[in-house]
């Protein structure tokens, strides 16, 4: 066996573990580090099939920054389990046709030999081949318009999650970094000449 | 090196080589792991006790000074203590996942080393994404944190815990964008070539290479990244975490004995490997300072301990930033001087007075 299919075969069971645990899971947080470890696997597969830039974009944008939110959110509300379970007979039929269909999917896609799908070989890879550096040449010279317009749509995003949260209340009290910087002692403290006291006085 | 190193084992295995010979990648792999976390973790081992030394002579003590000569076996006098002491968990809390956090913690600090260079050709993964993989790495940090802070069962951990991941979150973003203009410079992802390129250029090529690294042509990102690397490593002045007036221990609250010491292990690893990671990126990592001495990894070793000598002199000097003042450092002062610092380079680059050809 090739070094490189038992690297496989791990990461896949585990993968294939931990995504069981996100769905049985009783614990909501449970369930999201569960999800952590999932993508960090897939990452892992990613990285076998040499798509380095994929994989570390993954582990950056998923495990490091949506996770992380996410888990903050899980975390700090009280999620009561059986309030959760309430709808579940009721939510049955539409989430299994959804699983029926990425099982369906999943098999055409896996079962290509009994479908007739072509067989696409694994291209050539010369020695000097960086999927990163491709990948940015073609962004940003090929699909420089597209790239950007969906710069735009995040940024429109952005744009519209501040709007939606920002809140201008009136007794807000916060401070001006420059005003605190700009003080200077004459400022807050008086100083007021006054005659000493003197023993056996008033 | 392979080849030696086989030559030597395999007439000592005989006729069980032919086990032992699919699993030989990663043996070997191991091997070269050993090789690089074992003078690093040594380090971290004494690191607390320079750091206590330093601060001691600055303040006009003597710092630790009775467990052996100069007290250089203090750090094992400590580890031995901690290492008998229960680990307590504390009632209803989540067992694996309390446990889970410190390991998680210190993981991502050791793990980077992998794409870290010490030589041109002595580097365990020689990838072209590197600069990628140290942030993506280093991104993964901040689950020790949050993990610790909910698995303790308590609202001081889980309040702190949450500080503490929304300031290294941010400061990440910082990082990552002066890391932005080092690879437009570099005209690479590698950092074998993010060195070298700082070995090309008008002064190195006058025997002063020194002025040519990054540092000075990106001076504002060289300090950014500095900071921003305190920041990360929740040191002082930044260590609101552990700031004692304001939250009793941050996360780290309910932890007791080698539990407890995983986390200050981390924290110093972490020292190490943003000192490591200032020194290949602004400071010509293995490169020599000046033409007519050789580059060797002691430049490097060199580079990495005055990095962590400034560690150790900030936290000595500044008095704890306000957690107010970290955010607004972070999010209005650099992630801006970033953004205009990309377009200033971007601009120069295009320019004839370009000096990265």
């Amino acid at each position: 066996m090739e070094f490189k299919t038992f690297v496989f075969y791990m990461l896949a069971t585990i993968m294939v573990l931990a995504s069981l645990r996100v769905i049985t899971a009783r614990n909501p947080v449970h369930a999201a580090l569960a999800l952590v470890l999932a993508f960090f696997n897939a990452a892992g597969i990613w990285l076998l099939l040499h798509a380095e830039f994929l994989a570390i974009a993954l582990i950056m944008v998923y495990v490091g920054a949506v996770m992380v939110l996410f888990l903050f959110v899980v975390m700090m509300l009280d999620i009561n389990i059986d309030r959760l379970r309430q709808g579940f007979w009721h939510y049955l039929p539409l989430g299994g046709l959804v699983g029926a269909l990425m099982i369906f999917e999943m098999s055409v896609v896996l079962g290509g030999h009994y479908f007739s799908l072509a067989e696409m070989a694994p291209p050539a890879i010369p020695a000097d081949h960086s999927n990163t550096r491709i990948l940015g040449r073609l962004l940003f010279t090929d699909y420089a318009y597209p790239f950007e317009l969906a710069s735009i749509v995040l940024l429109v995003g952005i744009v519209a999650a501040v709007m939606l949260t920002l809140r201008k209340r009136k007794d807000t009290k916060f401070m001006h970094p420059s005003d605190q910087v700009k003080v200077r002692r004459n400022d807050r403290v008086r100083m007021v000449s006054m005659p000493a006291e003197k023993e056996g006085g008033e | 090196m392979e080849a030696q190193v086989l030559h030597f084992i395999q007439p000592l295995l005989g006729p069980l080589w032919a086990w032992v010979q699919p699993l030989w990648p990663l043996l070997w792999t191991m091997m070269k792991i050993v090789a690089i976390l074992a003078p690093v973790v040594a380090a971290v081992a004494y690191l607390p006790y320079f750091e206590r030394k330093v601060i001691a002579y600055m303040h006009v003590r003597i710092g630790p000074n009775r467990v052996g000569p100069f007290g250089l076996l203090q750090p094992i006098a400590d580890a031995l203590k901690l290492v008998f002491k229960e680990i307590i968990v504390p009632t209803k809390a989540s067992k694996a996942l309390f446990i889970l956090g410190p390991i998680m913690g210190l993981a991502p600090a050791l793990v980077a080393w992998a794409v870290i260079p010490f030589d041109t050709g002595l580097v365990l993964a020689n990838i072209d994404a590197g600069v990628l993989y140290l942030l993506a790495v280093s991104s993964i940090g901040v689950y020790g944190i949050i993990i610790s802070g909910w698995a303790s069962n308590s609202k001081y951990a889980f309040i702190g815990a949450l500080r503490s991941a929304a300031q290294m979150v941010s400061y990440e973003i910082s990082m990552g964008m002066a890391l932005i203009v080092v690879l437009m410079v570099s005209n690479s992802l590698n950092l074998t070539a993010i060195v070298a390129a700082q070995g090309k250029g008008t002064f190195a090529g006058m025997g002063i290479g020194l002025l040519s690294w990054n540092w000075l042509p990106l001076l504002p990102m060289f300090l950014v990244y500095l900071i921003s690397g305190v920041a990360e490593t929740n040191r002082a002045p930044f260590d609101v975490v552990e700031g004692e007036s304001e939250i009793v221990a941050g996360h780290m609250i309910e932890y007791s004995g080698m539990a407890f010491a995983l986390f200050f292990l981390a924290e110093y690893a972490n020292m190490i490997l943003i000192s490591a990671m200032v020194s290949i990126f602004f400071l010509g990592g293995w490169l020599s300072p000046v033409g007519f001495l050789p580059d060797s990894v002691w430049w490097l070793m060199a580079k990495i301990s005055f990095i962590l000598f400034l560690f150790l002199w900030f936290r000595a000097t500044f008095p704890r930033y306000r957690y107010d003042q970290i955010m607004r450092l972070g999010w209005k002062v650099f992630l801006p001087l970033c953004f205009v610092w990309i377009v200033v380079v971007g601009v120069w680059m295009m320019s004839p007075l370009n000096i990265w050809k």
